[in-house]
């Protein structure tokens, strides 16, 4: 088990003709994803990278089964890329985009909290992957292995990070999630937490955060109240100056909220071991087995 | 994005919000050919000067003077124009004064404080209002939080009646008063969505012995993400001299960098890496010198302008590159400091950090290009390299 994505995802990529989602979809494809189409309005009818294309989400989940879209989409159009998977109750929708209008999240996060039909992961996300079975995002696949650790995190590469350090421990990862580094995402911590509280296959998770909103204190006053498995967390930006945006839209101290010191005194208070450095994650987590 | 004080007040009055009379000046003369037309205008004799800085708190620096006649205003135009302001927001270097705005007076009974901000936790737009207008509001928040009013709403519905009723019985305002506040505010909502503002705030927001309800000062930072719908407009009010110039210039190069205080130079891919590359370099001692995130598809090019944007600042003794190759392969990137680091004759230590796709051949590139680089095989690793080299340099 594992949660969200296994192998019997069956992925469309809305975007697929550009650039930069064909290049990620043919490497979801050596990973072994189940690729069952594309869509790119105007393109229906054509094919690429063996698979067909369409105009619309609805025209691809008809024809081929579809139960998940990856969302390559430029910034201008990716909300409403969002809203028709929505329309469409695609059951997965994950937005890999980066730089979409905070006005357009408050309005596509308003809908995804009026339906249940379609849960969003990002935006401005690595995606989800679930080791051996089904990666749908731009994470390189060969760092993952198998396993029994979940990892959740606001940030691409610190997952890679996570990631890399376990696998170098010989501990796998039973799906790792990224829910993306913008202020309104459509997945936060919570929910996450509450699928690998319930998932069989998971025995304990990383959680990674970084400055900005409150999010890891949510997170922690859950974890405290409801996760029974051992957790280490993580939070980057300890050293960061306030006001200034560190790269993530969402990574930003204002009026003295969102700290790292803040952030990390609610997580241990929670009973999460936060690692003292980025590259102590592994071992933080390892610790927590014994 | 950030504008100024005036500019903000020009998109206020084109959504029907008040604001004073007032004429932006770009030197001392204008000012005083602005001060003469406000005194015949508005037959008072009282102006205020106000310095047009990127940054807040220029009051207590002396950046903004009520004058009464034209002789104070002349003096005061001259005094500020051109000064260096030296507020908790524009850091120790502080910000030369170049444009100045020059308002009517007002008769002024009391000063409000009123913030539109999206809220993360609700995922609405918050509205917060406080009678302790023209304070720090971090300050009011923290000694005195009763007297901080919110009221929430989803940015497509928009603002609604019983939003502003709430607002006006907590701020104690008259019916006059009430009638005109309500104005005010469901125009300033209607901006704040339609122009994707990331903050408008109005501090103080008066109300003068007359009712009427005035935004006296006025900030707009907009959401940089929202370019693309306001493309022109932007443009047009953007003031690069109130931007850190290397910022400018690696945000062209499709860097995210910020300049920070320390001596040692970060090269990452992402944002999350980048801040926590930084906070591994602190905790082994060490301070770093700059955020810098390459971004996911940063190219030999790219990587070549991230170093030379990191070596403009003289402070910088030492480099740490960190990259986690997912996409981005190890070799394009050793191939990047390989050709940057001959290319600017590279004279401090540097450290690299490969981990990720093609690391071996990335390894492989760094070892046979003949340039002292210091290979690290964890970013601790590296982090503890490069401070230690850097105390030496």
């Amino acid at each position: 088990m594992s949660i969200l994505v296994n192998k019997d995802t069956k992925l469309i990529v809305q975007g697929i003709t550009g650039k930069t989602g064909q290049f990620h979809t043919e490497q979801c494809i050596k990973y072994g994803t189940n690729v069952v189409g594309g869509v790119t309005p105007g393109r229906g009818g054509t094919e690429i990278l063996g698979v067909p294309v369409f105009d619309t989400v609805e025209q691809a989940m008809a024809a081929t089964g579809a139960n998940a879209s990856c969302i390559f989409v430029p910034p201008p159009f990716a909300a409403d890329a969002i809203l028709e998977c929505i329309d469409a109750e695609m059951a997965l929708a994950i937005c890999i985009t980066e730089g979409i209008p905070v006005m357009d999240m408050l309005k596509v996060r308003r809908v995804l909290d009026g339906q249940k039909g379609t849960r969003l992961i990002g935006p401005n996300c690595p995606g989800v992957i679930t080791p051996d079975e089904c990666k749908i995002g731009i994470m390189p696949g060969h760092i993952h292995k198998k396993g029994r650790i979940g990892v959740v995190s606001k940030s691409g590469t610190l997952t890679y990070e996570a990631v890399g350090q376990l696998t170098a421990l010989g501990i796998g990862q039973s799906t790792a999630v990224g829910v993306g580094g913008d202020p309104i995402a459509g997945t936060d911590f919570i929910d996450i937490l509450e699928m690998f509280e319930k998932d069989p296959d998971t025995d304990a998770i990383i959680l990674i955060g970084e400055i900005g909103g409150n999010a890891e204190e949510l997170a922690a006053a859950w974890i405290k109240d409801n996760f029974t498995k051992p957790v280490a967390g993580f939070i980057a930006g300890r050293t960061a100056p306030p006001g200034k945006r560190m790269g993530h839209a969402g990574a930003i101290i204002s009026g003295g909220k969102g700290t790292a010191d803040a952030k990390i005194a609610a997580l241990e208070e929670a009973g999460v071991k936060v690692a003292p450095t980025p590259s102590d994650m592994g071992t933080t987590l390892a610790s927590l087995l014994k | 994005m950030n504008i100024h004080e005036y500019q903000a007040k020009e998109l206020y009055r084109k959504y029907g919000i008040p604001v004073p009379q007032g004429i932006p000046c770009m030197s001392p003369e204008e000012a005083v050919e602005a001060a003469k037309k406000l005194i015949a205008d508005t037959g008072s004799e009282v102006v205020v000067v106000k310095a047009q800085i990127h940054a807040g708190g220029r009051g207590k620096a002396g950046g903004v003077k009520v004058c009464k006649g034209i002789e104070a205003a002349t003096a005061a135009a001259h005094d500020i124009f051109g000064k260096v302001l030296v507020t908790p927001q524009t850091g120790p270097e502080g910000k030369k004064v170049q444009r100045l705005l020059v308002e009517q007076g007002l008769a002024i009974k009391s000063e409000l404080y009123l913030a539109l901000v999206v809220d993360r936790e609700t995922k609405k737009v918050a509205i917060m209002a406080s009678t302790e207008g023209g304070m720090d509001i971090e300050e009011v928040a923290h000694n005195t939080p009763e007297k901080i009013h919110m009221v929430y709403f989803h940015a497509d519905a928009g603002l609604q009646d019983h939003h502003v009723r709430k607002l006006s019985y907590a701020l104690g305002l008259t019916k006059t008063e009430s009638k005109n506040f309500h104005k005010l505010i469901v125009n300033l909502a209607k901006l704040f969505v339609a122009e994707d503002c990331s903050i408008a705030e109005v501090n103080p927001l008066i109300l003068t012995k007359d009712e009427q309800v005035l935004a006296l000062d006025a900030k707009v930072n907009f959401d940089g993400n929202a370019e693309f719908r306001h493309q022109a407009y932007w443009e047009s009010v953007r003031d690069l001299s109130e931007e850190a110039p290397t910022e400018t210039e690696a945000a062209e190069a499709g860097l995210s960098y910020i300049q920070l205080d320390g001596n040692i130079g970060c090269l990452v891919n992402g944002a999350g890496l980048a801040m926590s590359t930084m906070d591994t370099i602190k905790h082994f001692g060490g301070e770093p010198a700059n955020f810098l995130d390459v971004g996911g598809g940063a190219s030999q090019e790219s990587v070549t302008k991230a170093f030379k944007i990191i070596l403009q600042s003289d402070a910088v003794q030492g480099i740490f590159v960190n990259i986690f190759g997912g996409i981005m392969r190890c070799d394009v990137i050793a191939n990047g400091v390989v050709a940057a680091s001959k290319e600017l004759g590279l004279t401090v230590p540097l450290v690299v950090r490969l981990a990720g796709t093609n690391v071996e051949q990335g390894k492989e590139i760094l070892n046979n290009s003949g340039l002292r680089i210091v290979a690290a095989d964890t970013m601790a690793e590296g982090a503890q390299k490069i401070v230690e080299l850097a105390k030496g340099a």
